[in-house]
């Protein structure tokens, strides 16, 4: 038995308090020494080249435009989002009928999605005239332009909100809202001035995640933007010259860092109107007629678009099937050895960088929420470890290569490659372990030390068996979060992985048919590997 | 006029019938307590009540108002929840007056209504704490006073002392109670523990896996249990195995194992019926020796207990059966371990009840 035998060793060395700290030193250690650090340090280097936008009115009002348009957009998107997607996880959450599961997978669709893909979907959709909905009209009902990322950018934060509002719900004690009924509230107003008020935080945390991802995804919004430029593609029409790069880059960390930080900080001053109650009109407006029509309504949305827009690509990809693309695409003809290789490498980059996550991340979730090293720490490393969440891929990548190039230069690519990838998952799992770390009652935990387990066995035998759900489903998010990687994946290297292939091919006019179905494997393969992470770990995690 | 009415209403969470075809009805203005070891259902039947579930048969009426499909809102009812579920984002005051509001009261009448609770529940100092600032009793306090405010004259409270310590439990109990007479209202008090049941009800209803096994005065449960389960859980009961041997005018003679005869006042057995008898631990007569009593059986103390006001003997009888005996600790002589006596009990407080089908233990576990 070496395993347990390894086991007890190591359970033996985590009682040992000075083991146990260099651990979690080494892991703090990391984290600023490769994923914290050399972005913003990137950016230090080169400070001096932002001389070049700064000396150049007509770029830089060009450079504000851009960030400006990534703020507005990233604005109005989380707050639709919220509006479009509470709804949704209202009826997911609370609805008795059996299809609502079948609804809850269905919403974690556009997650699987790799972006890239999802971005040449939604153009198919919106405005190609032979095949989407543009084809009923004769000419494009969106076209490529503003109107169209919004509409992406939707399309990909309403499952971040769906996903953490459902989540919310299902935690939250449902008779708080019960007690408001019985003293004579009805529905509506139950849920308005006691249900959300309770659910803020996670109202809050979903709307930064979506801005976030807004504020950062590069590789889908270049494919539907057309003339219209935002932070990350105006960092991508610059590519080689640093001053552009480093002024947009600076501008978008910054504010994006300063945007973070006052909605954590004034998040919980926020007031929510609550004292005033019409309670006429509220009741009215709880009756199941109205009630219906707004689950009608949130469908609809749902399905026009988000789900239908998402998996439009999958028509071509049909289409293929059926002509010889599809033969030439398994044989690896022209085009497609290329693509293979690129698939290969985006899926070993997506397992090695979601396993190295779990080793590094661990300890930093376990310390982020049992405050080992005292409240003002945690809050601090907290606060850090989500920032490379709201840096804009692309700039996270331009400045992460810079730093790492200028310094050394002898690092092969690949190396880049996995740091980029590494810096843009880790906050993702560290974000979701620490929430459920934080979760588990640490009666239990006290309770497993004294009846005499050392620290590491109660990891094994508590933590480990009380998280594995959240632990998954933080390893999915790292997973599908590299695998659909473009900015930064574009701009540290000229490897290509599958995401950046495909924004190669929708350049450079590859016939729709092959690139449906490059998408639609995409999409079947981290489909398939999501299904079967799934099956292995079974059950929801309700402790 | 609220009283309650329920019609044969049954509640069942997947394979679990938390509550079985229950029929109760329970008077305006009565104190009335649902007693059960937990699990039981009260729970479920109280929510049922309060509309914050709704019953898969049967009919629930407040009043004249058959209520099966008012939401719970529109039910006119208070509801004291056994966490308290005080809003954590509301002080002592706005969850207080949260009843008057969504119900749009008057800004003014809603004040009034108010401060008029809160000085019933004496806790006008703390109106700007937060919940989680109060100590176990204030929120408790508080949560009653919530529910009053609403103005209802239905008062469901769900175990809302289980939370806090004995000391305090007492205490508020009364309270309580006190509140609920002087507003005249009907109140509804679920709990597992017999002696606050015994302590405040009008009536109790003892439930046991869903049912109802009988409603009446803390008095007739006392005296007159009509089941084993009933004699088992409102105070404490001795049970004697027996089978009935004859049946005369004075009642029944049981032989009890080892062949000792005793005999209750009880007269509707038939010979060879396989019987339980209970007798309550004060029932017994005790004396040191053997003495030849009506009903005397001999036995030897083997633990005394002294618990204040009374002492706890347990004695093993010359059957081997153990019973135990509960005697005032400041009235006779006391006896000591080892010590030979004699017990006896007079027929007429020896309820026989029918060997129960599922056994005696299943029957009286809690479980
Ligand atoms: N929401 C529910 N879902 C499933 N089972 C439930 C639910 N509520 C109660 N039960 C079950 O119904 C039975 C009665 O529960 P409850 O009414 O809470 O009992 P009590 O309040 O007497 O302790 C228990 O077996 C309990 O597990
Ligand atoms: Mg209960």
């Amino acid at each position: 038995m070496p395993k347990l035998k390894i086991a007890e060793a190591l359970d033996k060395l985590s009682s040992n308090t000075a083991v146990k700290n260099t651990v979690y030193i080494i892991s703090i250690v990391i984290f600023f020494a490769f994923i914290l650090l050399p972005p913003i340090l990137g950016i230090i280097i080169k400070w001096g080249t932002m001389q070049d936008v700064l000396s150049e009115p007509k770029l830089m009002s060009e450079a504000l435009n851009a960030i400006a348009a990534s703020f507005a957009v990233a604005f109005f998107v989380s707050f639709i989002d919220v509006v479009a997607g509470v709804p949704m996880a209202w009826m997911i959450a609370r609805g008795k009928s059996k299809w609502l599961s079948v609804l809850d997978t269905f919403s974690d669709i556009p997650f699987i999605v790799p972006t890239a893909t999802l971005g040449y979907s939604l153009l198919l959709f919106w405005s190609d005239q032979s095949r989407g909905l543009s084809s009923l009209f004769g000419n494009p009902l969106v076209s490529p332009g503003w109107l169209l990322v919004i509409l992406l950018h939707f399309t990909f934060s309403y499952p971040v909100i769906v996903r953490v509002m459902v989540g919310a719900l299902l935690d939250y004690k449902l008779e708080y809202e019960q007690a408001s009924r019985t003293l004579g509230a009805a529905p509506l107003t139950a849920a308005r001035t006691v249900t959300f008020p309770i659910l803020k935080p996670s109202m809050i945390a979903s709307f930064i995640l979506a801005f976030a991802r807004s504020i950062s995804e590069t590789g889908a919004t270049m494919m539907v933007a057309g003339a219209f430029i935002n932070g990350p593609i105006f960092i991508k029409n610059h590519l080689g010259q640093d001053g552009p790069l480093v002024f947009v880059s600076f501008i978008l960390i910054a504010l994006s860092s300063m945007i973070f930080i006052t909605i954590r900080l004034l998040g919980p001053k926020l007031k929510m109107p609550i004292s005033k109650v019409w309670p006429t009109v509220e009741r009215k407006l709880s009756s199941s007629a109205v009630a219906g029509s707004r689950n009608g309504l949130t469908l609809l949305i749902f399905l026009v678009l988000v789900l239908i827009p998402s998996l439009f690509v999958a028509l071509p990809a049909l289409e293929a099937i059926f002509t010889g693309t599809f033969s030439e695409a398994l044989a690896g003809a022209g085009a497609w050895g290329e693509y293979w290789q690129s698939i290969f490498l985006t899926y070993s980059l997506g397992v090695l960088v979601t396993l190295v996550n779990v080793v590094i991340g661990l300890p930093m979730a376990i310390l982020v929420a049992r405050r080992k090293f005292g409240q003002l720490s945690s809050v601090m490393l907290d606060v850090l470890v989500n920032i490379p969440l709201i840096v804009p891929s692309v700039a996270l990548g331009v400045s992460l290569a810079i730093f790492w190039k200028e310094n050394f230069a002898f690092i092969p690519e690949i190396w880049l490659l996995i740091f980029a990838h590494l810096a843009i998952t880790y906050p993702y799992f560290v974000r979701s372990m620490s929430a459920a770390v934080e979760r588990i009652n640490i009666e239990l935990e006290e309770a497993a030390r004294t009846l005499g387990a050392k620290p590491f066995r109660v990891f094994r035998t508590i933590v480990f068996p009380l998280t594995k759900y959240s632990m998954l489903s933080g390893a999915v998010m790292v997973f599908t979060r590299s695998v659909s990687e473009t900015g930064a994946t574009m701009v540290v290297s000229n490897l290509i992985t599958a995401p950046v292939l495909l924004v190669n091919w929708v350049n450079s006019e590859v016939p729709t048919v092959t690139l449906g179905l490059g998408c639609g494997f995409l999409i079947l393969f981290s489909f398939i590997i999501l299904l079967v992470l799934r099956l292995v770990v079974r059950g929801r995690g309700i402790y | 006029m609220p009283d309650v009415r329920l019609v044969n209403v049954t509640k069942k969470f997947g394979k679990i019938v938390a509550v079985n075809n229950v029929s109760l009805h329970v008077h305006d203005k009565e104190y009335f307590s649902l007693l059960g070891p937990s699990g039981c259902g009260k729970t479920t039947l109280l929510r049922l009540i309060a509309g914050l579930i709704q019953p898969d048969e049967g009919e629930i009426y407040i009043g004249d108002r058959l209520v099966n499909d008012v939401p719970p809102e529109d039910r006119d009812i208070g509801f004291v929840f056994q966490t308290f579920a005080l809003f954590p984002h509301m002080n002592a005051w706005d969850n207080v007056v949260y009843g008057p509001r969504v119900k749009g009261f008057h800004v003014e009448k809603a004040e009034t209504i108010g401060h008029e609770v809160l000085e019933m529940v004496r806790l006008h100092e703390r109106l700007d704490a937060f919940p989680n600032e109060l100590s176990g009793g204030m929120m408790q306090r508080i949560a009653v006073a919530r529910a009053l405010a609403a103005g209802a004259e239905l008062l469901l409270l769900d175990e809302p002392l289980g939370q806090l310590d004995a000391k305090v439990r007492n205490e508020l109990r009364y309270e309580i109670r006190r509140m609920v007479r002087d507003l005249d209202l009907t109140a509804m008090h679920v709990t597992h523990d017999q002696s606050e049941a015994m302590a405040i009800s009008d009536r109790i209803a003892v439930m046991k896996k869903g049912k109802i096994l009988q409603v009446g005065t803390p008095k007739e449960l006392y005296m007159k249990p009509k089941s084993i389960f009933v004699a088992h859980f409102i105070g404490e009961s001795n049970f004697l195995e027996g089978y009935v041997l004859s049946i005369n005018s004075e009642g029944t003679v049981i032989e009890l194992r080892g062949g000792i005869r005793v005999k209750s006042a009880e007269k509707n057995w038939k010979e060879g019926e396989r019987v339980v008898l209970a007798i309550r631990p004060e029932t017994f007569f005790v004396e040191k020796g053997v003495k030849k009593n009506k009903n005397s059986i001999l036995g030897i103390v083997e633990r005394v207990t002294f618990e204040g006001t009374n002492i706890r003997y347990e004695v093993r009888l010359k059957n081997q059966d153990l019973v135990v005996v509960i005697k005032p600790s400041m009235i006779g002589e006391w006896l000591n371990i080892g010590e030979k006596v004699t017990v006896s009990f007079p027929p007429e407080k020896a309820p026989v009840f029918a060997y129960p089908e599922v056994g005696l233990r299943e029957e009286i576990s809690v479980e």
